[in-house]
């Protein structure tokens, strides 16, 4: 068997069912490469080995006797059973951490399991671990972790974009070839367009968020990383649909057809034949890296020679989206973070005796720069006197947004093509102190998220020797269709160069004297002036 | 140390100016405990973003009504019949503070002089 680590998740289903490989091996060789790596990468805050390889074993016993009972019994296993998964440290494991990047969760075991998790164990997935994100999902770097950044295998001095930054980067360096990320703003695309892998947020109400711990609740939405469509798919499949513990989870049927996208390329490209594709000029904004713009138009006319039907549209309010969504993420994020008062759970600090200095010097103590600067604005945007002007301005601009796409929709088009992120991975550091640098990041990402339409990035080469992300967008409930298209580009492109590529600086985290990020975090910190945070408290 | 005393600050009314006051204000409001230093940085960066606001303005909502959800469900309704749930002790196994008799132990609230 050629190294498990870079072999497809239905590659390894098809070893799985064979008996050419066990999930034990498989979730072996995972966690080898992932506890070696880590410290160099810093994707994962928790590697559970003896979890998972627990679960692999049981995985393992499935298999087998699926096998002795017949064909149909191994065709109704998930693909994902016996594959290594990693999930994004908001979710919740029974017994496990969910730290949401944020010191204040510090400690906490989630006393049940997340409904993704359920139905991840029922696929018969192997759960490796959690993997690292901006605190609460706030952040497009994975810089704002209290546990550290992580790093870009493709250079390992730059952001892995985020806030799902360590599950982008765990799928880029073959720590996993799946991993679960959550998306309010871009937090699944961006990640995945700066690492090179493809990250999916589904159509709102698509996945239960029962069990993930909640940033902006009108936004917020799970979704699958993979390193190709196919992959996406099987896990988006794994996890999908209604679920009685979450109201917003819609009972929408989960369509089979995610398993069977097609293997030949060829079969694939001709989904694009007649597929009207709209490409929205709002989208290429002053700004973005022209490595990125070259990519993505070039992305579009191969799909266009491929017998797509492109043409440009307007999405008259786009400018309008940051603005919008730099109210409302924040204001949902102020009420849902209150629940952080240090009297049920997480991190306390009972030392004044009086209960509103004590809530002030646990939430001061627990959440870091960039939570507080947004509960800040949510505060103020919902506070007496400015409701008005800020959070229901915003929700009517909201209404706007999604009157654009629903024109495209109406006019018949099939897809909106878009660049995921107006620039490549950036160094460490460089928009850290500048909090609307870091936003106008996920400009072209956000307003999926206030439609509460589904939207992918794919990889679509590289500028400069990093990766850059074509982000599809679809009406809702569109999924299937995305990922056919995703898989047609994947076909179109399968002999390009760059497909053959691996993240240029993997290599580099082998060798144990490769800084960690946190360590270039504290060299970077330590030559710039005036890292006050921790200055005595008032 | 941020005090229920600031309730009397008035709001400047202008968008994108926000005072030092305001920012210890919202800071009690929003029950964060913040030092001077972050204090003084957050004046900054939040009229800053609040600058970026000010594009709304250029926009006419008045008749444009106002989106909270974008999917089409209303009224998630089921059958008011118990369903299985954790254990007690799996509820109170992250308290800080517990009793003996299975509830969570909070700080008093009556008859302090905290409140805003």
């Amino acid at each position: 068997m050629a190294d498990p680590t870079r072999l497809h998740a239905y590659e390894m289903a098809t070893l799985l069912r064979s008996g050419e490989a066990s999930s034990r091996q498989l979730t072996e060789a995972h966690l080898a490469v992932a506890e070696k790596q880590n410290r160099a990468l810093n994707a994962w805050l928790a590697i559970d080995r003896e979890a998972a390889l627990a679960q692999a074993d049981v995985a393992d016993m499935r298999i087998a006797e699926a096998r002795r009972s017949g064909a149909d019994a191994l065709a109704r296993l998930h693909p994902l059973c016996g594959v290594p998964v990693g999930l994004k440290d908001l979710v919740s494991v029974k017994g496990g951490q969910a730290t949401a990047g944020s010191k204040i969760l510090e400690g906490y075991r989630a006393p049940f399991d997340a409904t993704v998790t359920a139905r991840l164990r029922e696929a018969g997935a192997v759960i490796m671990g959690k993997t690292n994100m901006d605190e609460f999902a706030m952040g497009s770097s994975t810089e704002h972790s209290a546990y550290g950044p992580t790093a870009n295998p493709w250079n390992l001095g730059r952001v892995p974009g985020g806030s799902s930054g360590g599950s982008a980067a765990a799928v880029a360096a073959y720590h996993a070839p799946v991993c679960i990320g959550t998306d309010t703003g871009g937090s699944i695309r961006q990640p995945g367009s700066m690492c090179g892998v493809v990250g999916m947020k589904p159509t709102y109400g698509r996945v239960s968020r029962y069990g993930i711990v909640a940033f902006a609740s009108s936004l917020d939405q799970i979704g699958p990383f993979g390193r190709d469509a196919r992959d996406a798919a099987a896990l988006l499949h794994a996890v999908s649909g209604r679920d009685e513990r979450d109201a917003t989870s819609a009972p929408v049927p989960v369509p089979a057809e995610l398993l069977d996208l097609p293997s030949s390329d060829d079969e694939a490209a001709a989904y694009l034949k007649g597929l009207r594709i709209a490409l929205p000029k709002e989208y290429f904004v002053a700004g973005m890296d022209p490595g990125v713009a070259a990519r993505i138009h070039e992305a579009v006319a191969t799909m266009e020679q491929a017998g797509a039907i492109v043409e440009e549209v307007s999405l008259p309010h786009t400018e309008y989206g940051l603005a919008a969504y730099y109210i409302i993420a924040p204001a949902e994020a102020s009420s849902n973070l209150a629940r952080f008062d240090g009297v049920r759970f997480g991190l306390n600090d009972r030392t004044s005796g009086e209960f509103i200095a004590d809530y002030l010097r646990t939430r001061g103590a627990g959440f870091g720069p960039e939570v507080k600067r947004r509960v800040m604005l949510g505060t103020y945007a919902l506070s007496a006197g400015y409701y008005d002007a800020y959070y229901l301005k915003a929700q009517k601009v909201r209404t706007l947004i999604k009157s654009d796409f629903d024109a495209v929709w109406a006019a018949g088009f099939d897809a909106i093509c878009a660049p995921t992120s107006p620039v490549t991975a950036f160094p460490l550091g460089a928009k850290l102190q500048d909090p609307v640098a870091m936003y106008l990041v996920d400009a072209c990402t956000l307003p999926l998220n206030l439609a509460g339409l589904p939207g992918m990035s794919i990889p679509a080469g590289l500028a400069d020797g990093l990766p850059v992300g074509l982000q599809v967008i679809g009406a809702p409930w569109s999924e299937l269709s995305m990922l056919r298209l995703a898989r047609a580009y994947e076909g179109i492109t399968a002999r390009a160069p760059w497909r053959a590529l691996e993240p240029a600086e993997l290599e580099l985290t082998d060798d144990p004297t490769t800084p960690s990020p946190i360590e270039r975090m504290e060299r970077l910190t330590a030559t710039s002036a005036g890292a006050g945070d921790q200055s005595k408290r008032t | 140390m941020v005090h229920s005393g600031l309730a009397s600050v008035r709001y400047h009314r202008g968008m994108a100016n926000l005072t030092r006051a305001d920012v210890e204000h919202v800071a009690f409001l929003a029950r964060l405990g913040l030092t001077e230093a972050e204090m003084a940085r957050l004046e900054g960066q939040l009229n800053h973003i609040l600058e970026q606001y000010a594009i709304l303005q250029t926009l006419d909502t008045e008749h444009i009504p106002p989106t909270a959800q974008t999917i089409e469900l209303a009224n998630i309704l089921r059958e008011d019949v118990v369903q299985p749930s954790i254990s007690v002790d799996e509820a109170l196994s992250n308290a800080p503070e517990r009793s003996a008799s299975g509830h969570f132990v909070v700080p008093a609230i009556l008859g302090g002089e905290g409140g805003a």
